[in-house]
């Protein structure tokens, strides 16, 4: 187990410094004077700082020693600092790292245990209504922009109904501690992490329902019926346990769509994680804040997807993963 | 015509491919329809939908007129879709075939690169991309398909993993053609079909990943968008809901006959599978 968990995680640093490489390519094809683009466009650079930019970054050096020098800084956890925001990008990711790591906790679990659920429940039942519910509402769900129905979703059960808070991470000036804030906090996370987990839940059920089908005509399964297996066991032990293994690859493989869908339903509720402070950085255009999401979100990615491979291995323990 | 008849079958295909063509029409029919540019003021803002014939879908904010929007929007959608998803295949056609011809070593790179762009959050590095190269119709492009070959790449080096023991292409190379032809001429003319029906399910993914991008505020700034007139729309929501309704519907539309589309061709195309998938 404990090499297994080492030869991950030797993977996923190989991963990461790959995205560093990455970003640093990636700030270099802009169009002019990398640094200019680094301290961000509208007035925000003066001279002064734009000369310490060039020379804590190398830019007069050659190109390798540049990456060099980048690659330093990203295995310190410095990811630069935002002139617009005055602060270090590290601390500004940092501060809203945890509404992010709930926002995209809660919508993966949903997803995947709602999906599966509902999916298992269809390929049950397939032919009957139940199924044609299920399938037809992960088909709808599978095409809805997710920013438009968290709009919709907004309108509907917290400006009209009121059911929901509309916007925020929890209840301002309200000076809730301990358990009270707790159930603020999850009040106000029902709505976000339900219409980001929507598109995942349907995608999950549509695999579930294929996936337990095709598990369903296997010989093993047959053989179990034969021998007088009861049928709810059958179901449960022999095709739900198989049949979820692809869902669970898949849902690893999906991980760092979860995270893009985090920008855009914490730009519509105003969910204080690192997807609305890559809008923020946007509409300021501050390159150095929107690369430091982007390689965090990554490394969220990565670690999703350790989190996955762990799943997987407690789900069929005769797969060794990567040995 | 079995392929024409097994597609026809499926009602939800031809759901979907009449509205796709009922979009492709407002598209084509936008410049007749509305010859003035979708940005031009022409009455009082949030004039409510359905209440004037002339503007039936109401104004948005600032007067202009949503259905005009949407129409020429449509155009964008369209556009950005099939140009993207033609870029993404470039891509990752030719890199899947070279790692499944060749295997070993190249097949090794390849893959490692692959997974590499599959691992990263497509939609931030589409978001990144955009942003540094400016937002502009090119460099949207040019993200989408950044962002969407990885799957082509391993659908397709799959398919030619297993033709390539095939006897027909063994045989090829036992007279001694060429590799490249071997590839162009024998292998990747069976890899066609699934791989059409993968591209009918990346232009859908890429509208809505390009709506994403219009929505907050990426959008390529002369153009109107579906996603950009959502994105407007956002801050009057409750007095007007329908500035960011129709275009919404207009994408949820596009999106799922592309998909409709795509799983009718998937099944018309691989009639064994669709079988056993029942």
């Amino acid at each position: 187990m404990l090499r297994f968990l080492a030869s991950r995680l030797a993977k996923g640093v190989v991963v990461l410094l790959a995205i560093a490489v990455l970003n640093f390519a990636l700030i270099r094809a802009a169009p002019g004077d990398p640094a200019t683009v680094m301290a961000g466009e509208a007035g925000a650079a003066d001279e002064v700082f734009v000369q310490q930019l060039r020379e804590r970054f190398g830019l007069d050096r050659p190109m390798v020693e540049q990456l060099g020098i980048y690659l330093k800084g990203i295995l310190t956890l410095d990811l630069g600092f935002s002139y617009r925001q005055g602060r270090s990008v590290a601390s500004l990711v940092g501060e809203r790292l945890p509404a992010t790591l709930l926002l995209t906790g809660s919508a993966f679990a949903i997803s995947l245990l709602l999906g599966t659920a509902l999916g298992a429940l269809a390929a049950r039942r397939a032919g009957t209504w139940a199924d044609t519910a299920i399938t037809t509402a992960a088909l709808l769900f599978y095409a809805t922009p997710l920013f438009w129905i968290a709009l919709m979703s907004q309108i509907l059960f917290s400006l009209k109904l009121g059911l929901v808070p509309n916007v925020g991470y929890e209840t301002i000036g309200a000076g809730y501690t301990g358990l009270a804030r707790v159930l603020d906090i999850l009040h106000h996370l029902i709505l976000p992490a339900l219409t980001l987990g929507l598109f995942f839940t349907a995608l999950y059920a549509r695999m579930m329902r294929a996936s337990m089908l095709e598990t369903a005509g296997s010989d093993y399964v047959r053989t179990a019926r034969a021998k007088g297996v009861s049928p709810s066991v059958v179901t449960r032990r022999h095709v739900a346990r198989n049949a979820i293994l692809p869902v669970v690859t898949l849902a690893g493989l999906q991980a760092g769509q979860i995270v893009g869908g985090a920008i855009l339903t914490e730009t519509v509720f105003a969910w204080p994680g690192i997807g609305r402070l890559m809008f923020e950085a946007l509409a300021q255009r501050d390159y150095q804040v929107l690369l430091g999401v982007f390689f965090v979100s990554s490394a969220m990615v990565v670690l999703f997807n350790l989190v996955t491979d762990l799943v997987y291995r407690a789900v069929d323990p005769r797969i060794q993963v990567g040995g | 015509m079995t392929f024409l008849r097994r597609f026809a079958r499926n009602r939800g295909a031809l759901i979907g491919l009449l509205v796709l063509a009922l979009i492709v029409a407002a598209a084509v029919a936008a410049p007749v329809l509305y010859p003035t540019s979708p940005w031009r003021m022409v009455s009082r803002p949030f004039m409510a939908p359905f209440a004037l014939e002339r503007f039936p879908l109401g104004t948005d904010a600032l007067g202009r007129d949503v259905a005009a929007g949407l129409m020429h929007g449509a155009r964008v959608s369209l556009l950005i879709g099939f140009v993207s998803t033609l870029v993404a295949l470039l891509i990752g056609v030719p890199l899947g075939a070279v790692a499944g011809y060749f295997g070993g070593i190249v097949d090794d790179l390849c893959m490692r690169f692959t997974e590499l762009f599959q691992t990263v959050p497509s939609f931030a590095l589409a978001i990144v991309i955009v942003a540094i190269l400016q937002p502009s119709i090119t460099s949207i492009v040019l993200a989408i398909a950044l962002v969407s070959w990885p799957p082509v790449t391993r659908l397709v080096r799959g398919e030619v993993l297993s033709l390539r023991s095939r006897d027909y292409v063994q045989a090829a190379i036992t007279v001694g053609q060429r590799t490249p032809r071997i590839i162009f001429g024998q292998v990747l003319p069976n890899t066609v079909a699934p791989i059409i029906v993968m591209a009918s399910l990346m232009i859908a993914s890429a509208i809505l990943l390009e709506s994403s991008l219009s929505f907050l505020g990426l959008g390529d700034p002369n153009l109107m968008t579906w996603g950009y007139m959502v994105g407007a729309g956002r801050t009057r929501l409750i007095e007007a809901w329908w500035i960011s309704f129709f275009p919404g519907l207009a994408i949820f539309l596009a999106v799922l006959a592309l998909n409709l589309v795509g799983e009718g061709l998937s099944d018309a195309l691989n009639p064994r599978l669709a079988r056993e998938a029942r």
